[in-house]
């Protein structure tokens, strides 16, 4: 079968995917590095988020204003993500608009100014960023959870990072961040949409080619030993409702086990989607633990949550508690659904339910190239673009059997941290 | 270039439109670029229609359509839907209920006879009313500790005044444990019905074939008693500047709306109000607003404008999110800006720079098939023609930055502005 996209090398080690897709004159071009919060020691935590913001603030040649102003004049769009494992900075343009994209993105991989004025108001706006996250319940209660499952792992803090080193770090920490990693053998480059391949190549060597590699990165490696027992913790903040957050430490996304918590999220707690842009969701009202929790009327809400990530992180449940009961009921209820997928085998026809749930999930994200640009480099950050390519079959080979393994190794106690969200300021209601 | 864009528009020469004899409208539009189909529309049942003492009601029928129909119980609604990876969900505004659905390509007799189904036929089983009921409720206590929607609501309370835009589209805790079943039963009966229903279908369907699908599910259906909405009141300008503050302790942030009144969609001050509000919040990081209060002074994550315009008076406001040590700070910088617009307007280079993002912007909001439903929707809520999307480069290339002062100098009086706050 011709392969729908291309791979390419440059010189300095600069990896290139190009997928040609004439739906729509549009492009998108991504530029990831392989730097994110995993990469950040104990009193720099936040640094990759942060240089992200700084690398908006403006290099010599385009100056902060003008890099903007020049982006939206061109109805573009354009943002930057910064992720456990990876930072990564996209536009999509009018076809005809892109190389504006593709040239700013090469100058900032080298020539970003990270001026010290800009340096300290962007401490404020990312401090701010911080302060509205802590607004949100499920925030606070998602961070205390992800600190008690990783001591040693470097997953163990936000990606926003500590406040306290969010006031501490100076302008010098950040440079030094972002001159280590920023280099183009740290760096993936996707970009999908109304473009001739060998073009696009050609225009991209003209302008990446030369910058010059430098050494390559080291990466934290301090995997988490096994869990030793189920953790439980207490957050309490203002509001009046409940929250339970149950995670269990999973496999990574080129772990084979990642295909049968998949379908194993699945089933619990719905379908849920990768696409980054667009597509939207597939409601989870017939999911297990929808029909166990919220029919039952012990919660009003159910949501999971699986990540791609490098090495294992969390598989995530997020329960809103009903008023009338209490998070010791719930999550009784919760256990008997989980021993029920432990102890029953699966019937195949669910396993093909998932299935299907996750090819339409596939096509609404290949309405749009953003999309489809963003899946081209992500699985590049954890696995290969092949991972992307063959998910679908991989989720097919999933069986009752596989499920049911699945379900007893990582569903289990010892593996999981319980977080309770208790609000202080609960009042009678119902 | 031009050219290339125009064929990338939806037109009236692609866009099949239908009226069926009740008074659904249809509008249908090819995309075979991927095997998915979106839908999405509205019917005259909005909150508009709510007592005071029951206000909510229309977010609570709409919301327990789904939940049970002469055809299928709730657990069958959505075995139907999720067992092929569909979603179709129902929620109201002030002068509508809408609806967005999308499926397979395949399936979208399927998603079509499930929309039907409920529309005519929702029983509105009494355990799920309750739990629908106490799920709004949550979503209520949620809500009352949300420093931005209760900056928002507040907002709209100060500018609204004694008009009906005043009130939360979803009600109080207490008008929500008002409403009965009954009230449900009778507000079905008597508002859903076929006259003023839009349906827009995009996806790889043949136009032809959604329109057939369509008039086969919801062709026969009639509705004699549907009222007409009742004439909204003049809306009352401010006479000075009102401040209201929502306290809700324990919070790190606060959040901040500050603006007035603004023009309704179809009103001529639209376009520029509309191209002036980018220069103000929006254009690139948020246009004025983001450069002074978030890169100059460091101080908010968000800061931006908006202005939202539907059938009746709109509003126009700027909102931002802060420490609580820094809401006057923030609050005089953004007064200043607002002054400063209303002063002396935009330039004409500011102005240049907001028309060309509307203009180069088209395709990529037109690019999904859910941004094409969206766009149909729009052209026929607000009588906009089917062409409109092709004629809007011109529309907005003719305004002026006259236009946009003399908008901005209508609305925006920075000695009458309702300003929200809301925080610890």
């Amino acid at each position: 079968m011709k392969k729908s996209y291309s791979e390419h090398l440059l010189a300095n080690g600069l990896k290139v995917l190009l997928k040609e897709i004439h739906t729509a004159p549009l492009v998108s071009s991504w530029l990831w590095y392989r730097v994110g919060s995993r990469d950040e020691v104990t009193g720099h935590t936040g640094i990759s988020h942060w240089c992200e913001h700084m690398q908006f603030k403006g290099t010599p040649h385009f100056p902060a204003s003008i890099l903007d102003r020049a982006v939206s004049r061109d109805g573009g769009m354009w943002n930057a993500f910064t992720y456990f494992d990876w930072t990564t900075y996209f536009e999509t343009m009018p076809t005809e608009k892109i190389d504006l994209g593709l040239r700013l993105e090469a100058d900032r991989m080298v020539n970003s100014l990270f001026d010290k004025k800009e340096v300290t108001s962007e401490r404020t706006v990312v401090i701010s960023e911080r302060e509205g996250n802590e607004n949100e319940p499920i925030f606070l209660l998602g961070e205390a959870v992800q600190n008690a499952a990783f001591r040693v792992h470097p997953y163990h803090h936000e990606i926003i990072g500590d406040p306290p080193d969010l006031i501490s770090m100076n302008r010098d920490d950040l440079f030094s961040h972002y001159r280590t990693f920023y280099i183009p053998n740290n760096a993936v480059m996707s970009v999908a949409g109304d473009f001739k391949t060998d073009e696009m190549l050609t225009h991209i060597r003209e302008l990446y080619e030369q910058i010059p590699a430098g050494p390559t990165p080291p990466r934290i490696a301090r995997p988490e030993p096994a869990a030793s027992g189920e953790h439980r913790l207490t957050v309490e903040g203002p509001g009046e409702t409940a929250y339970l957050d149950i995670s269990y430490h999973a496999p990574a996304a080129n772990d084979p086990d990642f295909f049968p918590v998949t379908v194993l999220d699945s089933l619990l707690a719905g379908p849920s989607s990768f696409n980054m842009f667009g597509g939207g969701g597939i409601s989870n009202k017939t999911s297990r633990l929808y029909r166990a929790l919220v029919e039952k009327e012990l919660a009003v809400s159910v949501n999971g949550g699986l990540s791609a990530t490098i090495d294992p992180y969390l598989y995530s449940i997020v329960i809103t508690l009903h008023p009338k009961h209490n998070s010791d009921e719930v999550l009784a209820a919760f256990d008997n659904e989980i021993r029920r997928i432990q102890d029953e085998r699966t019937p195949a026809k669910e396993i093909t339910r998932a299935i299907k749930q996750a090819r339409a999930l596939f096509a609404y994200g290949a309405e749009n190239i953003t999309n489809q640009a963003f899946w081209l480099g992500h699985a590049e950050m954890f696995s290969t673009y092949d991972w992307f390519l063959t998910y679908l079959d991989n989720l097919a080979k999933v069986t009752p059997t596989d499920l049911q393994k699945a379900a007893q190794k990582y569903l289990c106690p010892q593996n999981r941290v319980v977080g309770s969200y208790h609000p202080t300021s609960l009042k009678v209601r119902v | 270039m031009k050219t290339v864009i125009h064929h990338s528009l939806p037109g009236s020469d692609d866009i099949t439109r239908t009226v069926l004899p009740g008074g659904i409208t249809t509008l249908a539009r090819a995309n075979f670029n991927s095997p998915s189909v979106v839908i999405g529309g509205y019917l005259p049942c909005g909150s508009l229609y709510d007592t005071d003492d029951k206000l909510g009601l229309a977010t609570f029928t709409a919301l327990a359509l789904l939940r049970g129909s002469k055809k299928r119980t709730f657990q069958k609604i959505f075995d139907n839907l999720e067992s092929t990876g569909a979603s179709l969900s129902f929620s109201a505004g002030g002068h509508t209920a809408g609806f967005t659905g999308r499926a397979l390509a395949e399936d979208l007799p399927l998603l079509l006879d499930i929309l039907a189904d409920c529309l005519h036929h929702p029983v509105f089983p009494n355990d799920q009313v309750e739990r629908l009921r106490t799920q709004i409720l949550t979503g209520l206590s949620i809500r009352a500790q949300d420093t931005a929607e209760m900056a928002s609501i507040t907002f709209d309370q100060i500018v609204y005044g004694s008009h009906p835009y005043a009130r939360p589209d979803d009600g109080w805790p207490e008008t929500i444990q008002a409403i009965t079943r009954n009230d449900l039963i009778d507000f079905h009966h008597l508002h859903y019905g076929p006259r003023g229903m839009v349906l827009a279908i995009v996806g790889a369907v043949d136009p032809k074939t959604m329109a057939d699908q369509v008039a086969s599910v919801l062709g026969s259906w009639h509705n004699r008693s549907q009222p007409d909405l009742p004439p909204l009141p003049e809306l009352k300008s401010l006479k000075k500047t009102v401040v209201r503050k929502v306290k809700i302790p324990g919070k790190s942030q606060a959040d901040l709306v500050i603006g007035s009144s603004g023009p309704r969609r179809k009103d001529p001050e639209f376009m520029p109000a509309s191209l002036g509000n980018s220069v103000l919040g929006q254009f690139g990081m948020a246009g004025r607003i983001g450069e002074v209060v978030r890169k100059k002074s460091g101080l908010a994550y968000y800061a931006m404008s908006s202005l939202n315009a539907g059938i009746g008076p709109g509003s126009w406001d700027v909102s931002a999110g802060v420490n609580p040590a820094n809401v006057q700070k923030a609050r005089d910088l953004i007064w200043e800006e607002i002054s400063r617009f209303v002063d002396k307007g935009v330039t004409a280079e500011e102005l240049s720079d907001s028309q060309s993002n509307f203009i180069g912007r088209l395709p990529l909001s037109l690019e999904s098939n859910a941004g094409v439903v969206s766009s149909l929707l729009n052209m026929e809520r607000f009588d906009l023609g089917l062409d409109y999307y092709r004629r809007y480069p011109d529309l907005v290339r003719a305004i002026t930055p006259e236009n946009v002062l003399a908008a901005a100098r209508k609305y925006l009086h920075p000695d009458k502005l309702a300003i929200a706050i809301a925080g610890p």
